[in-house]
């Protein structure tokens, strides 16, 4: 405990390079995951699409259950196979958008999916074309919603970031396994304790802007 | 058979939920207990099944102190339905009315059977919803069954609080209609919960009406909409009390029960007789079993020998729990004074008269006119 | 049908990459691992999940039905929130913490997933026996069963199909994170991954990460079926109308 102390106190520039890492690749892996989790969440929700939706869901459950080192072997066998550097940043950033974004998704689909049809007959109503009706009463109402996907997928990704360190991407990860690999006790203690920490900060964090985001007439009463 | 006497219910924090109440419920009788929103009703209730607990005062059941029965079996002793029904969602129609059965050890024979009387009896019987889930039934389904769970093991008690609350008006008025039907051949001791007045006089035998925690009056239907004893019941029962009473009393609460009779077979002299004792015109005449026949009059006494020459055989009637504007309506168009009042059987169970109606509207009338 | 075919086509998939991986005479400049190495390693996976799933129902069932009972409510509040902060805990920090606290080997591992696979559990159990509609419990009470009885007869069996959804969800998480365990000398099927990872060989982190997929995928849906088949009829209505 006391080494792991002082490790991080002779070097506070590896232990913020390190966290800077983390919160990069998460912040890449989840915005590009909002860019294409959110449209595909929306597109699926058309009418007709009731049987493309339900297999997406599901493939987006299922790979959500597949553990993600065996992710990462297969796009590092993929990535090998058409010539792009197979480890390090490539594999890790990809496979945290596969994941990141399959809450986002969902959360998007449920969201728009159980807006209440008598506010959208309303807007119907009021002569709003489908574009206006999505940004202004589907998207808003949906905001809280997609929100609590966003949580998830942020938490998820630093998660799994951490295990990226393995196929040589940096990160906390990167201190636990080098502790793991030489024996040194004080990293391992280092790496997992202030992953640890980075978890429980952003989780609550997120819940934070979660009820900052949610419209007031909205909130619980 | 229920006496509470002075029940007090004061909650942790301070509230004093009932203060001091006390009133008799007659075995077979149905005592609503009415009052607005918060006013201590179902407090009440519960403290008879010591769900909740009393703080002071005593509750007496049968004459048994109920904090000295053991609680559970108090309650398996107990029907009780509530407004949100409770039906047990993971269990069938059959296993949710045979609940109360199977903790009391009945065996499966008698409690198929039960089951079977249960539904039949709240007009489910055709075995087609036995085997269904809560899910699949419709609001006013639910109830019935609701009703039929707490009738399981056949208590002769029976607490409901707003059974019917959370439903349609028109499945309610039905509800209501058959639970008394029901309350006819059953003759349980009820409880009954609600805030809505038409309810009230409607079901009740006797209404208890509460404010704030207090017992305000104790009375029957009529009594409270024609006598209502401080301007709180009057202005709860409403300005158009009278109106109302007629709408929602029954017959049995004006009726002359066991009136004086007459045999087809009896001698004009003999009626004669008996009317000038009772001081009637009109006599009610019966065959086998108390059947109802028609009337004799005092002017058409002299006009024959027996009974059975002078009598008008008449076949308009009323049973006990016609309301009283349609008893009314039915006197005015035979142009009698007075109605036979009979059961299911066209057995004789009492007698109406006009002049009873009369009376109590005018008192009524006059109240209104020195308010 | 659509989810069928989704599904099987996966597990077909990781099935294949297995079979193909180990069929190979050589991979890169090593051999991969026999089917008997495969089979240990396997077994191993299976091991690890079965024991520390089996623990953690054995935990988390009872603790989350305890803290709703009325004279332990106030342990609700510290133990359900810590449980859902928990899940925000990365599993390989919990896997890395378990190093100087219990060394190497299989135990450490096994606490690990444990902890970690308890935390849905507990979360459900609590949250199924505490969002029962309260009618029900006084309708059940009024007819005068017993605190036993209401617990076994209406809590419970109402619970169940959220409670089986935790162990769902614990189960499958735990397979994933079943594959942390070589990196504390653990075993099961991360060993072969960690051997890829230190040789560069893709392939071989294929061969260990694709059964341990197919294994995932599959006790989701088995035990995906089994909620299903403990949800009480009467529930099932409902859900599908929802
Ligand atoms: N468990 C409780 N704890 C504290 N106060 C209660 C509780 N239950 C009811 N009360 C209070 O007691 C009063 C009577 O409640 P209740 O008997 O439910 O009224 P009613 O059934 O007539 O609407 C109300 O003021 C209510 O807020
Ligand atoms: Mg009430």
């Amino acid at each position: 405990m006391i080494e792991a102390w002082q490790f991080v106190i002779r070097n506070p520039e590896q232990m913020v390079e390190w966290t800077l890492e983390h919160l990069w690749v998460t912040f890449i892996a989840c915005s590009i995951a909002v860019i294409l989790g959110v449209p595909l969440g929306i597109y699926i929700t058309d009418k007709g699409k009731e049987q493309i939706a339900d297999a997406v869901l599901y493939l987006a459950e299922i790979t959500m259950t597949i553990p993600s080192l065996a992710i990462f072997g297969f796009l590092m066998f993929i990535l090998a196979a058409i010539g792009l550097p197979s480890i390090g940043f490539t594999p890790a950033v990809i496979a945290l958008i596969i994941y990141a974004q399959l809450p986002i998704l969902r959360n998007t689909y449920v969201a728009i999916r159980q807006v209440d049809p008598a506010m959208i007959e309303a807007g119907k109503g009021m002569g709003m074309s489908e574009r206006q009706l999505l940004f202004r009463v589907k998207l808003p109402l949906s905001v809280p919603v997609i929100m609590a996907g966003l949580r998830t997928a942020i938490v998820m990704t630093i998660a799994i970031a951490t295990i990226a360190a393995v196929i040589g991407f940096g990160g906390l990860g990167q201190a636990i396994w080098w502790g793991i690999r030489g024996a040194r006790m004080d990293l391992i203690i280092a790496g997992g304790v202030s992953v640890a920490i980075l978890g429980l900060l952003t989780d609550i964090f997120l819940s934070r802007v979660q009820r900052w985001v949610t419209p007031k007439g909205l909130k619980e009463m | 058979m229920i006496k509470l006497d002075r029940v007090t219910k004061v909650y942790p924090g301070g509230t004093e939920a009932v203060r001091e109440a006390s009133f008799e419920v007659e075995k077979g009788e149905i005592c609503v207990l009415l009052g607005p929103s918060g006013c201590g009703k179902t407090t009440t209730m519960k403290m008879i099944n010591l769900l909740i607990h009393i703080t002071a005062g005593k509750i007496y059941i049968d004459g048994v102190d109920n904090t000295k029965i053991d609680e559970d079996e108090l309650r398996r002793n107990i029907g009780y339905a509530i407004q949100d029904i409770g039906l047990f969602p993971h269990m069938t129609v059959r296993q949710n009315i045979e609940t109360v059965p199977v903790l009391k050890g009945w065996t499966k024979a008698e409690r198929a059977k039960r089951v079977e009387t249960l539904l039949e009896l709240v007009g489910m019987g055709s075995g087609e919803f036995i085997d269904k889930y809560p899910s699949e039934l419709s609001g006013g389904q639910r109830q019935r069954v609701g009703v039929a769970r707490a009738l399981g093991a056949d208590p002769p008690i029976l607490l409901m609080d707003e059974p019917f609350g959370a439903i349609d008006p028109i499945t309610r008025a039905r509800l209501q209609d058959e639970f008394l039907k029901i309350q006819r051949e059953i003759k349980k001791t009820v409880v009954f919960v609600t805030h809505d007045i038409h309810e009230a006089i409607k079901m009740g035998d006797k209404i208890a009406l509460m404010n704030e925690g207090e017992l305000v009056q104790y009375d029957t239907p009529a009594n409270l909409l024609y006598r209502p004893k401080n301007g709180f019941v009057e202005k709860f029962v409403g300005a158009d009390r009278a109106l109302k009473g007629l709408q929602l009393i029954r017959v049995k609460e004006f009726m002359w029960g066991f009136p004086p009779t007459v045999k087809t077979d009896e001698t004009a002299q003999a009626a004669r007789q008996r009317m000038k004792r009772e001081g009637i015109n009109q006599m009610v005449v019966v065959g086998e079993g108390r059947k109802f026949l028609g009337w004799v009059e005092w002017a058409d006494l002299e006009k024959g020998k027996m009974v059975s020459e002078i009598m008008k055989p008449s076949s308009d009637v009323a049973t006990v729990d016609t309301v009283l504007n349609e008893a009314l309506s039915i006197m005015l168009s035979t142009r009698l004074n007075n109605l036979a009042i009979v059961n299911e059987d066209n057995r004789l169970e009492g007698m109406l008269s006009f002049d009873a109606i009369r009376k109590a509207l005018s008192e009524t009338a006059q109240r209104g006119e020195s308010e | 049908m659509r989810r069928q075919v989704v599904l099987v086509s996966l597990i077909a998939l990781c099935i294949g990459l297995t079979v193909w991986v180990t069929s190979m005479d050589r991979v890169g400049i090593m051999f991969p691992f026999t089917w008997e190495g495969m089979a240990k390693h396997a077994q191993r996976h299976l091991q690890l999940v079965f024991v520390a799933e089996i623990i953690a129902i054995a935990i988390g069932v009872p603790l989350g039905v305890l803290v709703t009972r009325p004279g332990f409510k106030k342990l609700a509040i510290p133990i359900i929130g810590g449980a859902s902060a928990g899940q925000s805990v990365p599993s390989m920090a919990i896997v890395a913490i378990m190093v100087p606290l219990i060394g190497l080997g299989f135990r450490p591992a096994m606490v690990a997933l444990i902890i970690w696979g308890v935390l849905p559990i507990l979360r459900n159990s609590y949250a199924a026996i505490n969002d029962i509609n309260p009618a029900i419990i006084e309708a059940a009470r009024g007819m005068g069963m017993t605190r036993g009885q209401i617990v076994r007869k209406i809590e419970l069996p109402l619970a169940l199909p959220v409670i089986m959804t935790g162990i769902r969800v614990s189960t499958v998480v735990l397979v994933g994170s079943a594959t942390l365990a070589a990196l504390v000398a653990g075993g099961g099927l991360g060993e072969i991954i960690l051997v890829g990872v230190f040789v560069g060989e893709p392939l071989i982190i294929l061969q260990g990460g694709a059964p341990a997929a197919a294994m995932a995928i599959t006790m989701g849906f088995i035990l995906e079926r089994i909620e299903r088949w403990m949800t009480p009829r009467g529930l099932r209505v409902k859900a599908e109308i929802s």
